[in-house]
């Protein structure tokens, strides 16, 4: 919403207040409006923490509230448990919203009312801000939760093996403990918001008769806040109504002979009011191939004119699989809806088996499938199978402090051949090979509280980030040397090869040079005989990594989830070992402290 | 004279001062710099500020492919550093065991995977990475071979005249070209410390070159008439074989040749050498020393420009540097000996010395040995390093002579040559007398292609000869990419200078025997003008040439170009 359009009956300011701050903002550049919105944002949350949801405890004292619990990578858990706690308090219900990673697990003995949103990531793993209590759940020290009702909404992506794993994990747990579950638990995918919807009021139906009961009882107070959780950019670009931007650049990063193909990407904000902090993503639409698209309607023999409906949206089938509908990321339900509406018995089999299933997608896209699978299927019927295409989310790799209006990416382009033909990611595959500078592309910037600089400029950071995982450190980096920050900045970096995958290898020779990096340590995996990654080098410096984290380093951690983010923690606690004077479990206590603390975090996919 | 006591002498402006490259010899810790930091920096593939200039003096270029250069700028990538090495092998011999250690190493770890000959009589590896740097002087060190001064200001890989017909002289000029060159080291132990995890030991004085080395780079030759193979004249100092009834009883001395110019620097030009006199055998240690003393002394250290011992003469006079040459050495230049030089191309195919052995000359065009798709050189090379019991000579024009062959043993080694197509009759005369210089993408001097624009334009003035019915005869032609002189254009019939991209200086009127310079004819012109006015030449020159006129004589004598006498005064005229 922008601030002109706000009036003082919509916001929860006084007419007065709100002309000092209309004024305000009057004054304000672009980039000073977006450090004075990360500014409020940051006061804000922690007086949530401290202020806001003490009161509502504090009015609640002697009933439980409804209790909110989140787990969040992305912030789609965050957002979707922001919505149950306005809706509930729409229903005048109490309720405490509070960030799994801030939870004290002692609490739970006082609740009587739960609901988790939890999103899951990698090979089935919690967020990393619910690790703690997700280990805590399954523990011996978790007390008897009988009496207790449990909602569990749970957040994924389909197309990973372990989906909303995390969400299922909880639910089971909780029950272990007694926690009898009122709704059905809700396995998310990514188009997961109007099922979100759906669920929330489902549960809220089921929970509210107890809780009035209870809070009438107990003659509680309903506090009801005007906002729901404060929002770093209040941007009324969105997920749902996304920018149309410009792409700039689209520029090879990676040499002639490498075996990688990485896009620096440049997007111009000029003309919304999209701002970011380093350490957000960018959420990018893209347009499938009209190509693969063309294919698809050719073998299944339909005619692209043809109409059809996608929700309220009737549109071409051609506009429909190109513009809406996720055709490359495969996924289990696309396959088992694809077969029932085809009525082709082979796929039918291959539906009821998980495991081949899982093999079956593996290896193909959505256009695979259909291309192997030809059938007499009605163009509506076709676009009923497909779930509606999802933005592409990258950690955006500059700061607004360097770039000003003006956002960029470094995006790894995803490219295989299989089935004697190449294929490309949908969305690395669009902006590397069909758009063109000067393209608009639709995007929205997505908030990522759980990786963000020291507030403090003096606090050293250490910064590993393989492949495009370097992408936020160049934003950290830059945002460092537009602060003065004093702290010391070591980067880890590494890829196959030092003379063809060196990202953005001069910026960072001018960064040692000017003395902001304090270190940089490589490891180019191929270029000797024995391979070396970024775990290696961090041992090699392990007494001085371990050094600076006893002096208060931040670590973060950024790429590849599956192998080199897990790499990276046990070189960690091995670090800590030997040169902290630990064992296993002090290491991990050690980590454990840090993360709290909000000094270690990832951002890893 | 130790360092401290040189100073711009009085001829040379004394106000002025010296050159940065003086003030990074004398810091560098007698050629160490910090080149063992630099090998340690992950972050570059290059050597910083006055490394990248001291590596030469072991030998090394920093490179880099010109061609990818901008393409790389976009990418954020630095430029595709590497280095380039120039072995130290005196009179260009190398032996079979050596050769297959340079052969494995030039496919493995090179990248280009080329060995290639260059007219300093040795080979040269072409992109080799940073991290490979110390495991090549290591695996060079083990079969014999550094690259110790092969570069820089320093008295570089010495020449020989590889004649294998007059076995036992070429045995004693390839002998004394050995010595010459270990006198003429440097005495630091830099090289063995850095790239062979050598000792540290203690800065070493250097008593002939001096603690700064000399003013610039510093050439030097052995050769033995007729042949002038190694072109006396573009060597700052030159022993000339005078033997007597087939044994070597001495030199006449040649000093102050070079080729290298700036263009539009009129200040600087291409100079022939000057014969200082006869010295006999026991006095050649000592000359060659002094030669370089005299000119470490007197050399212009203000601008480099001026530099070389060309220029050195032709501001003190000849006399005066030879009178203090023979000062310094203690003894007196006697009178040359007669001697002439006719030509200076190789004899391709077998020759038979006069001890009985048999040598191969096979052409290798541009130097460059690799595989080529239907010409597999390098594998051909391999297989005959393989079985010869012999050596391999490289000569000054590129070329590679399989050397000390056995009766017996020639049809065996003819049969790889032929299946390998090092040897070729397809190849014209012409194409057998054009050179040219490696020029982009390697080299960072480069303004205009050389080495891959050569066999283009051979074919092209091939065109031309046939055209006027003298298809079998020959033009020394020579190309290169800038006037620094590699190629040695500037002792060409025909001469092509680099000035920008396609465009060249174009110089007629050296000689067969490489004893005159050309003068420019055309400047700054592309083949569309270049192309004609050669073409009406050589139509000129076939109808209007005395007998046996050879095409540089006859621009000379039909006043096409002035002849250049003396360089200071005619060159630039």
């Amino acid at each position: 919403m922008l601030l002109s359009q706000l009036n003082a009956a919509a916001s929860p300011l006084t007419h007065e207040q709100l002309q000092k701050l209309q004024g305000l903002v009057g004054e304000l550049n672009p980039i000073q409006q977006a450090w004075v919105s990360g500014y409020l944002a940051a006061t804000a949350n922690s007086a949530a923490l401290s202020g806001i949801a003490g009161q509502a405890t504090a009015g609640a004292d002697e009933s439980a509230p409804l209790t909110i619990l989140f787990g969040s990578q992305t912030g789609n858990a965050k957002g979707v448990a922001n919505q149950i706690k306005a809706q509930a308090e729409a229903r005048g219900l109490t309720t405490k919203l509070v960030n799994m990673a801030d939870y004290k697990p002692a609490n739970l003995k006082k609740e009587k009312f739960l609901v988790i949103a939890v999103s899951t990531y990698g090979e089935g793993e919690p967020p990393e801000d619910a690790e703690a209590l997700h280990e805590f759940l399954a523990g011996k020290k978790a007390p008897k939760l009988e009496g207790v009702k449990q909602a569990v909404i749970g957040l994924g992506d389909s197309s990973y093996e372990f989906f909303c794993q995390t969400a299922k994990d909880f639910e089971a747990r909780l029950a272990a403990l007694g926690a009898e579950i009122v709704v059905p638990r809700a396995d998310l995918d990514v188009d997961y918001e109007a099922e979100a919807e759906a669920w929330i009021a489902q549960a809220l139906d089921a929970l509210e008769p107890a809780l009035k009961a209870q809070q009438q009882a107990g003659g509680g107070n309903v506090i009801s806040m005007p906002f729901g959780a404060p929002q770093t950019a209040a941007s009324q670009y969105t997920k749902q109504n996304p920018f149309a931007a410009e792409l700039s650049v689209v520029q090879k990063i990676t040499g002639r002979n490498s075996s990688k193909d990485v896009r620096h990407i440049e997007i111009s904000l000029e003309g919304s009011d999209i701002t970011y902090q380093p350490g957000d993503s960018l959420g990018v639409y893209f347009l499938n191939d009209p190509q693969e698209v063309a294919a698809v309607i050719d073998v299944l023999k339909l005619d692209k004119a043809q109409t059809v409906k996608i929700g309220e949206l009737t549109v071409s089938l051609e506009t429909a699989l190109i513009e809406h509908l996720e055709l490359t990321q495969s996924y289990p339900g696309f396959v088992e809806k694809y077969a029932i509406a085809t009525g082709n018995e082979e796929l039918s089999a291959l539906a009821n088996d998980k495991a081949a299933l899982r093999a079956y997608i593996e290896e193909r896209q959505i256009f695979d499938v259909i291309k192997q699978n030809p059938a007499n299927i009605e163009a509506q019927a076709l676009v009923d199978c497909c779930r509606k295409l999802q933005a592409r989310l990258y950690s955006i790799a500059s700061s607004q402090a360097e770039v000003e209006e003006e956002v960029h990416l470094t995006v790894g382009l995803v490219e295989f051949d299989t089935f004697g033909e190449k294929h490309f990611g949908g969305c690395s595959g669009y902006l590397a090979n069909r758009a063109e500078e000067g393209t608009k592309v639709k995007v929205f910037s997505e908030q990522n509280d759980n990786f963000r600089l020291p507030a403090d400029n003096a606090t050293p950071v250490i910064m590993v980030g393989p492949g495009t995982g370097i992408a936020p450190f160049r934003a950290f980096l830059q945002e460092r040397e537009a602060r003065d920050a004093e702290g010391e900045n070591w980067l880890f970096f590494g890829n196959p090869h030092f003379t063809e995958d060196f990202l953005y290898q001069v910026e960072i020779q001018k960064y040692v040079k000017s003395g902001l990096l304090t270190h940089v340590d490589l490891a180019f995996s191929r270029d000797q005989a024995e391979k070396i990654y970024v775990q290696d080098r961090l041992r090699e410096k392990g007494e001085a990594v371990f050094a600076w984290l006893e002096k208060g380093a931040h670590f973060y951690v950024c790429g590849d989830a599956s192998r080199m983010a897990k790499d990276v923690h046990q070189a960690l606690i091995d670090i800590i070992k030997t040169h902290g004077g630990k064992d296993d479990e002090q290491a991990e206590q050690y980590l454990k402290a840090l993360r709290s603390a909000n000094r270690y975090q990832k951002d890893v996919y | 004279m130790s360092n401290s006591e040189i100073k711009p002498n009085s001829k040379l402006d004394a106000s002025a001062k010296f050159s940065d490259n003086e003030r990074l010899k004398s810091q560098s810790a007698h050629l160490r710099g910090t080149i063992s930091t630099d090998l340690t920096d992950q972050l570059t593939g290059g050597f910083t500020a006055d490394n990248f200039q001291l590596i030469r003096f072991h030998g090394m270029y920093q490179q880099d492919d010109r061609d990818i250069r901008p393409e790389r700028t976009k990418q954020r990538l630095e430029p595709l550093h590497n280095v380039m090495l120039r072995a130290r092998m005196p009179g260009g011999i190398i032996k079979p065991h050596q050769w297959l250690a340079i052969d494995e190493f030039a496919a493995d770890k090179t990248m280009y995977g080329s060995i290639r000959l260059t007219t300093r009589q040795t080979f040269q590896f072409h992109g080799v990475l940073k991290p490979n740097i110390k495991g090549m002087h290591q695996l060079l060190n083990s079969v014999g071979i550094d690259s110790i001064a092969t570069a820089g200001d320093v008295n570089r890989n010495v020449l020989c005249t590889t004649n294998p017909v007059e076995s036992e002289l070429h045995q004693e000029a390839y002998e004394w070209a050995a010595k010459i060159s270990e006198h003429l080291l440097p005495k630091t132990k830099a090289y063995a410390e850095i790239w062979l995890n050598g000792e540290k030991t203690e800065t070493t004085a250097e008593p002939i070159l001096g603690d700064t080395y000399l003013p610039r780079k510093f050439k030097t030759t052995v050769t033995i008439p007729p042949n002038n193979e190694v072109d006396v004249h573009a060597n700052d100092l030159n022993f000339v074989a005078i033997a007597d009834e087939g044994k070597l009883v001495g030199f006449n001395v040649l000093v102050g040749g070079g080729l290298a110019m700036t263009h539009g620097d009129v200040n600087t030009y291409p100079r022939k050498a000057d014969d200082l006199g006869f010295i006999p055998l026991e006095h050649t240690l000592a000359v060659a020393e002094h030669v370089v003393s005299v000119q470490r002394d007197w050399g212009n250290r203000v601008n480099r420009k001026n530099a070389k011992t060309k220029y050195t003469l032709d501001t003190f006079g000849t006399e005066a540097f030879k009178a203090e040459v023979e000062n310094r050495a203690g003894m007196k230049f006697e009178p040359s000996r007669p001697y002439e030089f006719t030509h200076r191309g190789d004899r391709f195919g077998w020759v038979e010395g006069i001890d009985g052995k048999h040598h191969l000359t096979v052409f290798i065009e541009n130097g460059r040995i690799l595989d080529f798709p239907d010409k597999p050189l390098k594998t051909g090379c391999r297989k005959i390093a393989e079985i010869h019991k012999g050596d391999f000579r490289m000569t000054a024009n590129q070329n590679l002579i399989i050397a000390g062959v056995a009766a017996e043993d020639k049809a065996q080694i003819e049969q790889i040559a032929r299946e390998h197509g090092l040897i070729d009759n397809q190849h014209s005369e012409q194409r057998k007398n054009s050179m040219a210089c490696v020029s982009l993408p390697t080299c960072p001097l480069a303004m205009a292609e050389a080495e891959r624009y050569l066999p283009e334009l051979v074919t092209k003035v091939e065109e031309l000869l046939a055209k006027h019915e003298v298809a079998e005869e020959n033009i020394i032609l020579r190309v290169v990419g800038c006037p620094n002189g590699c190629g040695r254009a500037m002792l060409a019939e025909v001469g092509f200078v680099g000035k920008g991209p396609g465009k060249y200086n174009m110089y007629l009127g050296g000689n067969r025997a490489g004893t005159r310079i050309p003068k420019l004819y055309l400047e700054n012109v592309g083949e569309d003008v270049f192309l004609p006015a050669l073409d009406e030449l050589i139509g000129q020159w076939v109808s209007e040439r005395n007998e046996d006129e050879c095409f540089g004589d006859y621009v000379i004598r039909k006043e096409i170009v002035a002849e250049v006498k003396v360089s200071k005064t005619d060159f630039h005229a």
